[in-house]
């Protein structure tokens, strides 16, 4: 939960050296609530892109929400529609694998446990955003500091938290998968955004993992 | 703060909302079938390592090419995350390594 707080601060510092103003992170954090996505929508913003190329790009990055939202929604079919419409709208990366190294782990989540990892993550990133805004008065070059690192390390960790619940015997098949799955983002991303690579490599790699699943 | 940047905002928030909710709703109406099941079992590590990669990435009129300088702190990162198992441990020495990293070369 603290990787938050160094992203967020990160995003605000970026938000600002992005040429924008502290109540525009502040609303664009409010509003968008999207790790890589805000860090996108800076860098195209500093760029001078056109807002529709801001918001087509948005949607492709997270695209991938649909399958972090389809790897929790089964969980949650027991509760309402306007809780599971309220759990859906804050499923971030970082909330989706904290709550599925529970799932793997075998640990029952309730509505109130997910609701509460997603408010209390929603709340800490706007304020950690909104500070590091404030902060970015005073590094006006953030890429010198690593601030724009922050982001990939964190995907790192998640990646490893998140192979840590698998099996040992399976621990083979996920390093194959992984392979393929860096193949693909290498031949992908040289004829499509990498946005849409991670999301076409993914859904190829996903399969290929059911199709070579020797386990019955 | 323009108008104009509100209204990107609000066409990003539903372009990001949209594919968090809809699977909320579809799923209620069908059980998941074991190999679709077994199939969303592998995207985490699936994105999570595409993400990686596109970051290690970068694409420049010269066409695709490494980050040499992510490269080079994505490898102690990765050990450190995988001694430490930390969240926070990790990303701040992996924010600290790239800062000495840009600082020394």
């Amino acid at each position: 939960m603290l990787g938050y707080i160094s992203i967020g601060l990160a995003m605000g510092v970026v938000g600002v050296s992005s040429g924008l103003s502290i109540a525009a992170v502040f609303f664009m954090s409010l509003l968008v609530y999207a790790g890589s996505a805000q860090f996108i929508i800076c860098a195209m913003i500093a760029a001078g892109s056109p807002t529709s190329a801001i918001v087509l790009t948005t949607f492709i990055v997270n695209l991938r929400h649909l399958l972090l939202s389809s790897a929790l929604a089964p969980k949650f079919t027991q509760y309402s529609l306007l809780k599971n419409i309220g759990i859906g709208s804050l499923v971030t990366d970082e909330s989706f694998g904290v709550a599925i190294t529970k799932i793997a782990k075998n640990i029952p989540i309730t509505d109130r446990w997910m609701n509460g990892l997603n408010i209390t993550a929603y709340t800490v990133w706007i304020i950690s955003c909104t500070v590091g805004a404030y902060a970015g008065k005073w590094f006006p070059d953030p890429e010198i500091f690593g601030l724009d690192y922050a982001l990939t390390a964190m995907f790192i960790a998640l990646l490893i938290l998140q192979l840590q619940t698998v099996q040992a015997s399976k621990l083979r098949h996920y390093l194959f998968l992984i392979i393929v799955m860096v193949v693909l983002m290498v031949l992908l991303s040289a004829v499509m955004s990498s946005s849409l690579a991670v999301i076409v490599a993914t859904i190829i790699t996903a399969t290929v993992g059911v199709v070579t699943n020797n386990d019955k | 703060m323009t108008s104009e940047y509100l209204l990107l905002l609000l066409a990003c928030m539903v372009v990001t909302i949209i594919p968090r909710v809809l699977p909320f709703i579809l799923v209620r109406n069908f059980t998941v079938p074991e190999p679709v099941e077994k199939w969303l079992s592998y995207l985490p590590v699936c994105i999570f390592t595409g993400l990686i990669v596109e970051n290690l990435l970068s694409s420049s009129s010269g066409g695709l090419h490494v980050d040499w300088t992510v490269l080079a702190a994505s490898i102690p990162t990765l050990l450190i995350a995988l001694f430490t198992k930390s969240l926070l441990t990790t990303v701040l020495a992996g924010v600290f390594l790239m800062a000495a990293i840009r600082f020394f070369f």
